[in-house]
């Protein structure tokens, strides 16, 4: 203590009146640096050092048999299956050269040689366009999430499937990461808004509006995705009269965005009942209109409010998307398990090498969603909640 | 309340102000209820062009429901209330323009915690008035500046004090030169602190020649601002009287019980 304050009252007496106010002060060593954060963290009782020792020897017993198979025991070039064989009376890791010989069909799919420059130039003008969407400071914002909401979709059809000159590539060629890909971000992109009108719809004092709308989330929610996807590609074309044909991979879309979009809806329902009453009212009171006050007021705080459970469906749905597998199409997931079959390539150590880099590929993408909506979390923070 | 004593001598700076001829918010006859539960009863009241009316009474008195009522946040079921010579019905339309002309500040501020103060003021201007951005900023900074913080625009709600809150509230309603403003306990969720700025602020606006309708209990308040004070209790009107008269003389026995609980 510095005798910069004055003393505090005394006991003794009734009547004290403050001489200087005690200035702030750093606070004491023990809790700050590297040394008081692992005392506070990592030794602060009894338990938590034997947690801390069992943690430390789990990791060292299992990190170097895992680096060992992934990476210094692991094939990484080779043209077939005797590259991967382990050697005589020795061990080998995973069998990299496996990826490599079928990077190409992991991420096209079956897709032809020749063609392959226009999923190429879609990924281009995707990543070109939604990165200039995802950083804060890039302005045209508006403008350039109605390219991507307009002409991007309808470049990409063509681009993809073909017409307009460009010679159609059947969908069932599709394949790999291109599936993954085109299934998770259909899904995502129209389950958000089908999922906000539902939400909507389901607090809506119009009777039939919120019937509908309750019906729909109910029937969605109840039915499991695989029945969803059998009934699209099985019993749909049983309804429909002979001739029409309905792309079995259009089909698909159409069956995950419902589904999501139903998930969508309770989860922005959620959000919508958290927003206090007052902000209705606020927004009523200054004559703002119903779509206004949603648009203005409400939606933007509810969204916010329920981004991780929104970014918890995308990712779920992402995921959802090998599930395509049994109608036929073949997504990152299957376009591997197809290949296991490959003779070339049979070895033992195969399948799990590819179990694990599809694995990774899946981990990638929802780690990046992950983190995105954590930093756009932090962004839109205004500090309301404090209060 | 420290600023009730401090403004109860004050009466000899009453505001002055004229009040006109014409009829601002007409309530006939109006009854509300909740289910079984009747919470507004047979309310007449005619507020005039740049009256100022400070409503008070007991928790429970329907003294919130009836201002509410003015703007159709509460819908009433019997009787008419004619606000700016626009009868209130369920015709939304007509709702819209009635909530154009009468401004409203909450108990709990209700700003929007997602948009900086200018922006919180501009927002009603550009999309009910069809505003353009600059002029509406402009009109903003003007009414941010009456209330004696231009300098946090570009703060959010959740960095500014409850009072300073208060005021932009103020504020933002003022943007939409409403033709009445209503205020429903603009000061009782306020740290002690805070209070003396809203009603600076408010007494400031009554000066102006708006027309306001106060549900307060700032006693002070009434006494240097209102026109009239009136009493309510069980949702009816128990008296009404110039404030003056009201205070120092309050005829009902529901009214003088009221005063010696809240004025010691």
């Amino acid at each position: 203590m510095t005798d910069v304050a004055s003393p505090g009252p005394d006991p003794r007496s009734a009547i004290y009146v403050r001489g200087t106010f005690v200035p702030p002060a750093p606070p004491p060593g023990s809790i700050v640096g590297p040394l008081g954060w692992s005392r506070r963290h990592l030794f602060s009782s009894p338990a938590n050092i034997a947690v801390t020792i069992f943690t430390i020897l789990l990791l060292a017993w299992a990190v170097p048999p895992m680096l060992d198979w992934l990476i210094f025991n692991a094939v990484w070039t080779g043209e077939n299956r005797e590259a991967c064989l382990a050697p005589e009376g020795g061990k080998v890791g995973a069998c990299w050269a496996f990826i490599q010989a079928k990077f190409g069909q992991i991420l096209y799919g079956r897709y032809p040689l020749d063609q392959r420059w226009r999923v190429d130039l879609v990924a281009v003008l995707f990543v070109a366009g939604l990165v200039p969407l995802a950083i804060p400071r890039v302005p045209f914002k508006r403008q350039n999430a109605v390219l991507m909401l307009t002409a991007f979709p309808v470049a990409a059809y063509f681009l993809l499937y073909g017409g307009l000159g460009l010679p159609v590539v059947e969908t069932a060629l599709w394949g790999g990461l291109l599936v993954t890909l085109v299934v998770a971000v259909t899904g995502i992109v129209a389950s958000l808004p089908l999922g906000i009108l539902l939400a909507l719809g389901r607090r809506s004092k119009l009777p039939i509006v919120k019937l509908v709308s309750v019906v729909f989330i109910e029937f969605w929610r109840g039915v499991p995705l695989i029945t969803v996807l059998f009934m699209a590609s099985v019993m749909l074309p049983l309804f429909l009269p002979s001739g029409v044909n309905f792309d079995k991979l259009l089909r698909a879309l159409i069956g995950v965005a419902l589904f999501s979009a139903a998930y969508m809806a309770e989860t922005i329902r959620g959000g919508l009942q958290a927003i206090p009453k007052g902000q209705y009212e606020a927004a009523a009171a200054m004559g703002l209109g119903y779509w206004q006050s949603m648009r203005l007021i409400i939606l933007p705080q509810a969204l916010k409010i329920v981004i991780p459970g929104i970014v918890n469906s995308f990712i779920s749905l992402f995921k959802d998307t090998s599930l395509v597998l049994i109608i036929g199409l073949f997504d990152v997931l299957g376009i591997i398990q197809l290949n296991f079959s490959d003779a070339n390539w049979s070895a033992p150590n195969v399948p799990a090498t590819g179990f694990i880099f599809a694995a990774l590929v899946f981990w990638i993408f929802c780690f990046g969603m992950s983190r995105y909506s954590q930093y756009m979390e932090r962004r839109l923070d205004t500090g309301h909640s404090r209060h | 309340m420290s600023s009730t004593s401090a403004a109860a001598d004050a009466s000899a700076d009453r505001v002055q102000m004229s009040v006109g001829k014409e009829v601002a918010v007409e309530l006939v006859g109006v009854n509300k209820w909740y289910g079984e539960f009747h919470v507004l009863r047979d309310i007449n009241l005619t507020v005039r062009r740049g009256e100022r009316i400070v409503v008070c009474g007991p928790s429970g008195s329907g003294k919130s429901t009836m201002i509410r009522c003015i703007n159709r946040l509460e819908e009433h079921q019997k009787g008419k209330i004619v606000v700016d010579g626009i009868e209130l019905t369920n015709d939304l339309k007509r709702i819209d323009e009635v909530r154009r002309e009468v401004g409203m500040v909450f108990q709990h501020f209700n700003l929007f915690p997602h948009l900086t103060i200018l922006e919180n003021c501009t927002l009603a201007p550009i999309w009910v008035r069809k505003m353009p951005k600059k002029e509406a900023d402009q009109l903003a900074m003007h009414y941010l500046e009456r209330v004696k913080i231009p300098e946090q625009a570009n703060k959010y709600p959740g960095q500014l004090s409850g009072g300073q809150q208060q005021r932009v509230a103020i504020a933002r309603s003022l943007c939409m030169r409403p033709k009445v403003m209503l205020f429903d306990e603009p000061t009782s969720a306020l740290d002690p602190e805070m209070v003396k700025e809203v009603l600076e602020v408010m007494i400031g606006l009554a000066e102006s020649g708006m027309t306001m309708i106060c549900v307060t209990h700032e006693m002070g308040f009434a006494r240097q601002v209102a026109n009239r004070v009136i009493f309510m209790d069980q949702g009816q009107i128990v008296e009404q009287n110039e404030p003056n008269a009201f205070f120092n003389n309050p005829q009902h026995e529901r009214t003088k019980l009221f005063l010696s609980q809240i004025l010691h």
